[in-house]
């Protein structure tokens, strides 16, 4: 996987770069599972599934590590220019996001184990929603990073939106029923987390969004589109 | 001669520098050989342009337009219009030696004359009647050896051949010697590429300073040094120039698949 047609005269600096796309996506790959699982066992409240995505979270960070080695090796060894360039300096950017999302999604599946001794509250409908958002989301620009296309990026980064009216719409339901009746303020304090932790994970698909459409065309989003940042898109 | 130059050619509007050199269809032919097609670019002033490209692909060909040094060669013949501040370089009443001073030029090798460090920067203005005495002469001597950064390393050796020094200071004793006769252009064909690391560190700093006075062109091989030391960078591929615009795109957002290719190692 890389953006020019054509191979490296250096081919082991090609292979280089070939393996880095693979690591990057090997690491999506990672993280949308954990994701999956992490609502799993938040929502199903599946302690099983909790251990599956500490693990998962282990690994991720590992990866992590690897990645931004390689990428510093690049860096000093070969010296990556244009396309070699923006696609090195997006990898970077993107394994620190995914970074972050596997360290939301192990928060998620904590929060998970905390809920059991509490009944299903009625917002986990919503919770589900919000999470089935954010989760397409990140499976969208992953696919977009995959096949270097612009146009997914660009849905997702347009559907921050929709992440926050959800998020707002469930933190109002939450906070309601708090007032309402005392006993929902253990777990709706959970539920408020996790919420958090999903709309952090929504920015994080947009940051990826953001790098990709970097990586494939060499111009910031934000200096594009610059009536959608001043109509209040959030980082 | 067309004014007009295609979109990825035309010169950058708003803030940069004065345009001090203006080439338009600029055709070189040695012999049967047609080394340079239709080049046109607009060269701005006070800042570093740097022309980048595989060997044969003419940008040191058109470097050695810029003061008449193909000229020398027989059987070279050069066409189109090139204007340095508006002045055509090739007409007849230009005198070649004359812009030869104002188109200053290092070489790849240093080139220090077979003479002492005073003589080699003192040679140029006493030959143009630059001083008109000795006195004069010192403080031309002093001057274009301190704007290379070379007096403090020299100022107690004047007398000793240019020869005797280290290549990164033969190579500025040759801009001190290019510098004393006042030029306003400096051409530079792969200047570093004989030096050390640190040497090479000297000659970059130093172009940086130069930039503040000069227009300087350095023809490079290296991508890095392109990158480090220029403000804009030309993409020439056989015989042609592909591509021309601020360094930081070229280096990250190249237009062309050509420019795109050679920056990246996929050349060839």
């Amino acid at each position: 996987m890389t953006l020019s047609q054509r191979a490296h005269i250096v081919s082991a600096y090609g292979a280089e770069l070939d393996q880095l796309a693979d690591d990057i996506a090997r690491m999506g790959g990672l993280v949308e599972t954990q994701l999956t699982e992490a609502l799993s066992a938040f929502v199903r409240r599946n302690a099983a599934t909790t251990a599956a995505v500490r693990a998962r979270e282990k690994q991720v960070n590992a990866m992590y590590g690897d990645i931004e080695k390689s990428i510093i090796r690049l860096f000093a060894l070969r010296q990556p220019m244009a396309t070699d360039l923006r696609m090195t300096i997006s990898a970077l950017k993107i394994a620190s996001d995914l970074e972050r999302v596997g360290d939301l999604a192990k928060n998620i599946a904590y929060r998970g184990e905390d809920m059991a001794e509490f009944a299903p509250p009625p917002v986990l409908g919503q919770v589900e929603r919000l999470g089935a958002i954010v989760t397409q989301q990140l499976q969208e620009v992953l696919d977009a990073l995959g096949s270097f296309q612009i146009e997914p990026a660009l849905r997702v980064w347009h559907s921050d939106d929709e992440v926050d009216e959800h998020y707002n719409s469930l933190i109002a339901d939450v906070l309601t029923s708090m007032k309402v009746d005392s006993n929902f303020v253990g777990p709706g304090h959970h539920v408020l987390f996790v919420a958090k932790n999903l709309e952090r994970i929504g920015d994080h698909a947009t940051n990826i969004a953001e790098a990709v459409h970097f990586m494939v065309t060499g111009q910031h989003l934000e200096q594009i589109d610059t009536t959608i940042t001043s109509a209040g898109k959030e980082e | 001669m067309t004014d007009a130059l295609p979109h990825s050619l035309a010169p950058e509007p708003s803030t940069a520098s004065p345009t001090k050199v203006a080439a338009r269809d600029i055709n070189v032919h040695y012999g049967d050989n047609h080394a340079l097609r239709n080049v046109s670019i607009d060269i701005p002033d006070r800042n570093v342009m740097a022309f980048i490209g595989p060997s044969g692909c003419g940008k040191s060909t058109f470097l050695r337009c810029l003061n008449r040094m193909n000229d020398t060669i027989e059987e070279a013949r050069v066409s189109g219009s090139l204007c340095i501040d508006g002045r055509e370089v090739y007409d007849k009443s230009i005198d070649p030696v004359v812009l030869r001073a104002r188109v200053g030029m290092v070489f790849q090798k240093p080139n220090p004359f077979p003479k002492s460090i005073y003589d080699n920067v003192a040679y140029g203005p006493r030959i143009h009647g630059l001083a008109r005495t000795r006195e004069e002469l010192d403080v031309i001597v002093e001057e274009s050896l301190n704007k290379a950064g070379l007096w403090n390393e020299v100022k107690d050796r004047l007398l000793e051949p240019g020869t005797s020094l280290s290549g990164g200071q033969q190579q500025r004793l040759v801009i001190a010697r290019a510098i004393a006769v006042q030029p306003e252009v400096i051409l530079m064909d792969e200047p570093c590429s004989a030096l050390d690391p640190i040497a090479t560190a000297r000659i970059e700093e130093l172009i940086d300073e130069l930039r503040k006075n000069y227009c300087i062109i350095i023809v490079t091989h290296s991508m890095q040094q392109a990158a480090r030391v220029s403000q804009k960078t030309a993409f020439f591929h056989l015989g042609s120039l592909v591509e021309v615009g601020p360094t930081e795109e070229i280096f990250t957002n190249p237009r062309d698949p050509r420019t795109q290719d050679y920056i990246t190692g996929r050349y060839g």
